[in-house]
């Protein structure tokens, strides 16, 4: 599979997608793989701040339940709705609509120490 | 903190919506009804004698129940007759696999022959019948039992003293970790010992019963024989560490020899040893934890010592310590208050009562260094009794033998599967052999689940599958003491037929089981739409009961 | 005597596959500095010779004829019928339904069970079980810890002082400090729950407030003033419940109780000293994610079969590991089978009986000692069937019965010792009025 390449991916398996001053955060194909099916998302309230890298939620499939680390620091300011009615959207569309929130960027020279899709591909071959 | 995936939605009959909705149109095919599916208004199995006139007479001369407090919401418990019910529940038993039935070679679990006589003896009016609070001198059958299993436990693994209260081998590291907890704080030293530190190979509830003691756990990676990494433990080890809690025989089947040095540096660095007695089964008689250092250990009476699964519990703890860490046992303990131990422990071997022995319970407050209780109570008591029936049963050269078989068992099988599983760690195993299906998983995409799925259909219970965690694809197998030859040359059998066929037709193993009463199940329907009880289709709106 | 099946041949079999000379080669990697210096047990004994041992100390146990003693612990019908369906051997040797398709027995019968519990208790979702209704109580309050972010729990001082233990043993884990509340057991005290010091103690940095129904004495308290003071706080009510009381007594989901634990021994599970027993829990739907203990749930498999499997098990230690709920790994499933069973012998119909014929056996009790100037009730609340009773020379007269085989309930002063000359006194369906007529008349001559 081919990685978009409009936007970042951390070591933790997350990608945010930069729009403007706001970016979009998601969990990546490899991570919603090694999850397996994805059944319940634990996250932060409207209006929380995220410090990067820090954990910022839960995501539960039904052998594991993992951190979800925040790719760049901000502010929540929608989350998407269809995940509370069908997680699953994470495991068949996780590049896309299976997008978990957005955030304003606080300082988007910190996407810089994130990894391009080259670059990530790289680190997943050799996972 | 708001959680996507909830559906906090209610029904009329103030329930939530804790039900399940099949596709529109579907009707599921079902194997045995609930009980509320068959139940009919009117029927009954049991009643109760109505009271006496003098009875009902004597009670209305005292206030009533207050209207204030009668229920008003239903009350639907099934109604069945007696006949339905006893079929109801012998049918569903026979959708059971279980280690009366075939082979049940779950690693880490043991699941050794349940003998009949304990549950004669748990059925014993005078142990049955025997109330936890009843007088001392109503109960000093139930308290010389308790204390002599706990002098046995004592001996068998070499502690200074033990407390038979835990309810189960969680509970047990719970209290182990709460006593480790209040001996760094009799120390002065509660703050700053913090950190529990556990293999990478073990067992979920290690970390989990740390966090509930509010430590917190750090890893410590495995070599590559399989022990635990002795240097990256030394570097882990500071004046930071309230504990190390480690299974040996390790998840992994194999003996840490390296134990020595590590007790050691654990005693050097001022914290608290403690084992997870889980594989005890693997070493009665040939090492005592207490005896070569361990401050803590928990035993299952429901693995080693033969009391039954129950389907998931109810199980036994007990742990025993090292005589720094007595004084925080929970209480109250069950003492010999007069008479002579090693009389009372003699007469009792040979089958008789001491006359003048008296043992009591400590009255509340006795020891004020215990941590507490950990539950109700002396602890669950049916399980000591038959703990207590096998070990007698067994003696000395019983245990031995029961450790000298299992080990013996389990290499049997490890040297037989070696060429068609990956053997992670090709060395003499203890009581348990962990295999990997990772060949199986690279070459022909088929799983240790899928392979688990596929013993099913063979009438037997498949290994414990992904785990432990540090082996891929892995396949625990510990085929206990209890199974004869010819079914451990069974089993082998089944197992190179599986590794055949997953190369010469990957997909017919991945559609098994076809033969048991369902097939696999849509594990992520159940936790992303979860059904946990039955929904009555009719909502009471006005509390009325059903019936009547 | 062994239950291994293998004879020598066998061995020798198994140890030249394997490779070895002896058995003991198979333990060489045990370092001589950690061998067993010493093994000594008793030696073997035959079925005969367990058999006598058993009995022997069962024989110096003494059932008494006549017993009140409750306290947490009832001696109540056990209709055969549960007997046999905890006998069978594919419910009591299977082990944790992790392969559910060959455990849908063990995994339908919880979902029952859990059913069941969220019936009696007027909840939404119920645990597979706990290991009694203590250790269910105090995961409760730890449940209201994290569901609130509070670190303080209240307890009254009205809740069984083992379970009060179990609370503070649990709470001192992740440091969560205990408050006692106050109850009224002052000379013509009602025995309830101060709600007044509940008010006053119940603030914003306390998780919930844990009150027993019917309380240690028997007694009723004010359940839904009792949960508006806790609610009011914004703090969770946290209700210890008696399940048969729950036949006549209103369902805890219909009073406002957030949590709600029960000590199941009195369905259908013997006394046996003490254990093992069961511990229920119940709670709404939404907090099912910080729900410890197993669950189970109902879906299909790929035929269209409707089956039975352990579900959100993320919350539990084998997946979470240090963030599980909790470290639970067992349930009791064999005493919830028990329980599912029972009320499945005594239906609604059955139940209601048992509960009622409880509470008149106790009145009759009070009714009978009153009135022959015995004893007097000590507290002025409405019980349920357990009652505690005021009399002279308490201990020694409780003492002189415990000879004749006759015992009259609990001496209450060790764990209350605001409370002497004080007996509590428990009945039940399977008391008689010759029980009544006997603890009356070796009362009255104990005088």
């Amino acid at each position: 599979m081919t990685l978009p390449d409009d936007r970042r991916y951390s070591r933790e398996h997350e990608w945010i997608r930069p729009e403007g001053e706001e970016g979009v955060i998601g969990l990546t194909k490899f991570a919603v793989d090694e999850l397996g099916d994805i059944v319940y998302l634990e996250l932060p309230a409207i209006g929380a701040k995220l410090t990067q890298f820090a954990s910022f939620g839960v995501v539960e499939s039904v052998k594991a339940v993992s951190d979800l680390f925040a790719p760049a620091s901000g502010v929540v300011v929608a989350f998407n709705e269809e995940l509370r009615t069908r997680p699953e959207l994470m495991n068949s569309d996780p590049h896309d609509a299976g997008w978990i929130c957005r955030i304003t960027l606080a300082d988007p020279a910190e996407l810089d120490a994130l990894l391009e899709a080259p670059a990530y591909a790289e680190l997943i071959g050799s996972e | 903190m708001s959680a996507v995936g909830e559906r906090p939605t209610t029904d009329a009959s103030g329930r939530g919506a804790a039900f399940h909705s099949p596709p529109a149109g579907e009707v599921l095919r079902v194997v045995e009804p609930t009980l509320f599916e068959r139940s009919r208004p009117g029927r009954r199995a049991v009643r109760f004698p109505a009271p006496s006139e003098a009875a009902r007479k004597a009670a209305a001369s005292q206030p009533p129940l207050p209207d204030a407090a009668r229920r008003t919401a239903p009350l639907r418990l099934p109604e069945v007759s007696e006949l339905e019910l006893v079929r109801h529940f012998n049918r569903l038993s026979r959708l059971n696999h279980a280690i009366d039935i075939d082979f049940y070679p779950l690693g880490s679990c043991t699941m050794k022959y349940n003998p009949k006589l304990n549950e004669w003896a748990a059925r014993l009016p005078g142990l049955a019948g025997s109330h936890p609070l009843d007088p001392g001198p109503l109960s000093q059958g139930s308290l010389e039992l308790q204390w002599l299993l706990a002098e046995l436990l004592r001996e068998i693994g070499g502690f200074a003293a033990v407390s038979l209260q835990p309810a189960a081998g969680a509970h047990g590291e719970l209290t182990g970790m709460l006593m480790t907890r209040a001996f760094h704080r009799s120390r002065g030293e509660g703050d700053q010992r913090r950190v529990v530190l556990v293999p990478d190979s073990a067992h979920g509830t290690n970390p989990a019963t740390a966090s509930m003691v509010g430590f917190t756990t750090r890893t410590v990676p495995s070599n590559a024989r399989g022990g635990i990494d002795l240097d990256a433990l030394r570097g882990a080890l500071g004046p930071d560490t309230a504990a190390l809690m480690i299974t040996n025989p390790s998840t992994l089947g194999i003996f840490e020899d390296q134990i020595h040095d590590v007790l050691n540096a654990v005693q050097a660095a001022g914290a608290i040893a403690y084992m997870d007695g889980a594989n005890l089964n693997a070493v009665l008689g040939r090492f005592r934890a207490g005896e070569a250092g361990f401050d803590v250990m928990h035993f299952n009476l429901h693995k080693t010592f033969s009391t039954p699964h129950g389907g998931g519990g109810p199980g036994a703890g007990p742990i025993g310590v090292s005589p720094r860490l007595a004084p925080f046992l929970p209480a109250p303990l069950p003492l010999l208050i007069a008479g002579d131990p090693a009389t009372v422990r003699a007469n009792a071997w040979s089958g008789r009562s001491t006359p003048d022995a008296r043992f009591a319970l400590e009255p509340p407050g006795a020891r004020p260094t215990a941590i507490g209780q950990v539950r109700t109570f002396g602890g669950n008591f049916g399980m000591h009794l038959r703990a207590y029936a096998y070990i007698r049963a067994n003696g000395a050269a019983g245990l031995r033998q029961v450790t000298d078989d299992a080990v013996l068992a389990a290499n049997y099988v490890r040297v037989q599967l070696g060429d068609a599983y990956d053997l992670p760690f090709d060395r003499i195993c203890k009581h348990e052999v962990v295999f990997s299906a990772r060949r199986q998983k690279r070459e022909h995409d088929v799983s240790a689940l899928d392979i688990a799925k596929a013993i099913l259909d063979e009438g037997i219970h498949p290994p414990t599958i992904y785990f432990p965690l540090i082996v891929e694809e892995a396949l625990m197998i510990e085929p206990t003491e209890t199974e004869t030859r010819e079914t451990l040359d069974r089993f082998v059998a089944i197992m190179h037929d599986i590794a055949d066929r997953s190369a010469r037709d990957p997909e017919a193993v991945r559609q098994s089981p076809r033969t048991t009463p369902v097939g696999r199940l849509d594990e992520a329907a159940a936790a992303r739409q979860p059904d946990l009880g039955w929904a009555f289709p009719e909502a009471d709106r006005t509390g009325a009961t059903l019936s009547g | 005597m062994t239950y291994s099946p293998h004879t020598d041949a066998d061995r020798v079999a198994m140890l030249e596959a394997i490779g070895v000379e002896s058995v003991d080669d198979l333990f060489a990697d045990i370092p001589e500095s950690v061998r067993a210096s010493r093994f000594d047990l008793p030696p073997p004994l035959t079925e005969q010779e367990v058999r006598a041992e058993l009995s022997r100390l069962a024989g110096l146990n003494r059932i008494p004829e006549v017993s009140f003693l409750g306290a947490g612990a009832y001696r109540r019908l056990i209709p055969a019928v549960v007997d046999e369906v905890v006998g069978r051997a594919e419910f009591a040797t299977a082990y944790t339904p992790y392969q559910p398709e060959v455990s849908q027995g063990t995994l339908q019968s919880i979902y029952e069970f859990q059913s069941l519990v969220c019936e009696l208790t007027g909840m939404e979702v119920a645990s597979a079980s706990h290991y009694d209704g203590a250790t269910a109580t105090a995961e409760g309050a730890l449940m209201a810890c994290r569901l609130t972010g509070r670190h303080r729990v209240a307890v009254s001082r009205a809740v069984h002082p083992q379970v009060r233990r179990v609370l503070e043993t649990y709470c001192s884990g992740p440091g969560v400090e205990v408050v006692e509340v106050p109850a009224d057991l002052s000379e013509t005290g009602s025995g309830l729950t101060d709600l007044d010091a509940v008010r006053s103690l119940v603030g914003e940095d306390v998780a919930c407030l844990v009150v027993q129904e019917p309380n240690f004495f028997g007694l009723l308290e004010p359940m839904s003033e009792l949960a508006e003071a806790a609610h009011a706080a914004g703090a969770l009510i946290v209700t210890l419940v008696d399940p048969v009381s729950l036949a006549l007594l209103e369902a805890p989901g219909r009073y406002g109780a957030d949590i709600v634990t029960a000590e199941g021994q009195s369905l259908g599970i013997p006394l046996a000293f003490g254990g093992p027993y069961l511990g229920l829990m119940a709670a709404r739907m939404n907090a099912v994610r910080q729900l410890p203990g197993r669950l189970v749930g109902a879906t299909r498999d790929a035929a269209g079969r409707r089956g039975y499997v352990l579900t959100l098990q993320a919350r539990e230690q084998h997946i979470r590991r240090e963030k599980a709920a909790s470290n639970i790994c067992t349930n009791q499933a064999l005493c919830a089978l028990a329980a599912t069973a029972y009320l499945s012998a005594v239906g609604p119909e059955g139940l209601r009986e048992a509960a009622e014929r409880s509470t008149i056996q106790a009145r009759h009790l009070v009714a009978t000692l009153e009135m022959a100037g015995i004893a007097a009730r000590r507290f002025t609340a409405p019980y349920f069937n357990e009652v505690a009773l005021r009399l002279a020379d308490a201990g020694p007269r409780h003492a002189a019965l415990v000879e004749q085989g006759i015992l009259a309930g609990l001496v209450v002063e060790p764990e209350y010792p605001e409370l002497p000359d004080t007996l509590l006194l428990a009945t039940t369906e399977l008391t008689t009025d010759d029980d009544i007529r006997r603890l009356a008349a070796a009362l009255g001559a104990a005088a």
